[in-house]
């Protein structure tokens, strides 16, 4: 972190900038997104950061960094950042790159968390959250978290046994398959 | 008043009583919904944190099948509001976007279907007055804390609220029910959302933060009007005190539980006792 990071082109900035429909140069390191950002205290860099990463063209430590997986896309930043940056829609061009580069993940929850949703979504029409939370779980080998809650919800009515299935997944696949062909 | 409901995945789960709430206040009410057929999941944070295709396409399906009726949709849950406002927000904006919704759901959708938020509908469609004449039980001296969080009132261009920093329109249904609604300080602060699943830390240390700071305002309960809100701040208060330090616990209730007690609707058909602080008798 002491070493200066050395430009490395403009390559990361148009992408991110083609990918978010956003521009990322305009920043001028005012902090506000990151003084607002409620995960700022866990990330390894702030949003501010994340967005001279861009600006330098460090696609290693942007792609790389935990703070693109802990922004809660709260959207505090895009709504309060003086150039009308979409500093939260710039996240999630961030993360997108990182998984479709195969980038190593120094945090790969927010990445299997995301896939188990959407596979869930993808195989019900609707997100059937037991069978999301197992499949998750599952891919994590971090069982036991949170599994103490289960008998309450289920009592509650909040966790139902079985998928409520929507009679529009079959619309629901063919978009998948339609925007897969699209990336 | 009717309106095509759009009640999303976490309605039918862990926001039950957020579903129950919601339905048994509009009937009271007058407000007729109808819900969307075959509606399918708006995708939420995952879709447009993985393939923006997928994050567009998800939403303009349901806007499209709420087109079929002839009605302006109604959505309760924050995040599915956000959603489809966005792609509404886009797609009348983005010829790209345009193109793009009708190459992966099959058919054009021009942005056109309105979307209201149950409380957008509830402040201004019907109005505080008609509401507090309406509330046979007002809940004079409870004091309420409305936590509005992050995707009701951001980004302020996309949804229809007018002040994305310090709303008031939560708080204005509070006194239609008789109760005080309290001034504090982390009313759009947002509770960690769906890193509870991947990160519960930093969800605790935001439930800590969120839930003492009502207390300390003088809060008997706190308002909500989103499922993950709710669930944050009502189920990891215990885990919330064990990371951070002992808070009183407080009960984390909808705002159309509130409503409906105020209108005299039973406890046990708006869920109240279902959520985990109320159910276990003020222990989270």
């Amino acid at each position: 972190m002491n070493d200066p990071i050395p430009w490395n082109g403009g390559g990361l900035l148009d992408e991110v900038r083609r990918r978010s429909g956003t521009e990322p140069g305009a920043c001028f390191q005012c902090h506000k997104c990151s003084t607002g950002c409620p995960a700022g205290p866990d990330m390894d860099f702030l949003p501010s950061q994340v967005l001279r990463l861009i600006h330098l063209g460090a696609e290693e430590e942007a792609l790389g960094s935990r703070a693109i997986w802990l922004c809660a896309s709260c959207e505090a930043c895009t709504a309060r950042c003086p150039m009308e940056i979409d500093v939260a829609g710039v996240m999630d061009a961030l993360r997108i790159m990182a998984v479709d580069r195969r980038t190593a993940l120094p945090d790969a929850r927010g990445k299997r968390f995301n896939r188990c949703f959407l596979g869930s979504v993808r195989r019900h029409g609707r997100v059937y959250e037991m069978g999301m939370m197992a499949a998750y779980k599952l891919s994590t080998f971090d069982l036991f978290t949170d599994v103490g809650k289960v008998p309450r919800m289920l009592a509650q009515g909040k966790l139902a046994i079985l998928p409520n299935r929507s009679g529009g997944v079959g619309q629901v696949r063919e978009i998948f398959r339609r925007a897969e062909e699209e990336e | 008043m009717k309106y095509a409901f759009f009640p999303g995945c976490s309605l039918e789960s862990t926001a039950r009583p957020y579903a129950l709430s919601v339905r048994a206040v509009c009937r009271a009410l007058g407000i007729a919904l109808a819900e969307i057929p075959d509606w399918v999941c708006c995708g939420s944070t995952p879709a447009h944190a993985s393939n923006d295709s997928v994050a567009v396409a998800l939403p303009a399906l349901n806007l499209k099948k709420a087109q079929g009726m002839g009605l302006p949709v109604m959505v309760a849950c924050a995040s599915c509001y956000a959603r489809l406002r966005t792609v509404n927000h886009r797609v009348r904006r983005e010829p790209d976007d345009r193109r793009r919704v009708e190459r992966t759901t099959g058919s054009p959708y021009d942005g056109g279907v309105e979307v209201r938020h149950v409380l957008d509908v509830l402040v201004n469609d019907l109005g505080k007055d008609a509401i507090r004449a309406k509330a046979s039980r007002p809940l004079a001296g409870l004091r309420v804390a409305c936590y509005y969080g992050c995707l009701l009132t951001r980004p302020p261009e996309v949804v229809a609220f007018d002040d994305a920093e310090h709303p008031a329109f939560m708080d204005e249904l509070v006194d239609a029910a008789g109760a005080e609604s309290l001034e504090w300080p982390f009313k759009t602060e947002c509770c960690g959302a769906g890193l509870s699943m991947t990160h519960p830390a930093v969800v605790n240390r935001l439930t800590h933060k969120i839930v003492s700071m009502a207390r300390a305002a003088g809060a008997d309960c706190l308002a909500v009007a989103c499922p993950l809100c709710q669930v944050n701040l009502d189920l990891r208060q215990a885990d919330a005190a064990e990371a951070h330090g002992a808070f009183r616990p407080t009960p984390v209730l909808y705002i159309t539980q509130i409503l409906g007690l105020a209108l005299g609707i039973p406890p046990e058909r708006l869920g109240v006792d279902d959520s985990t602080v109320v159910g276990a008798g003020g222990k989270p």
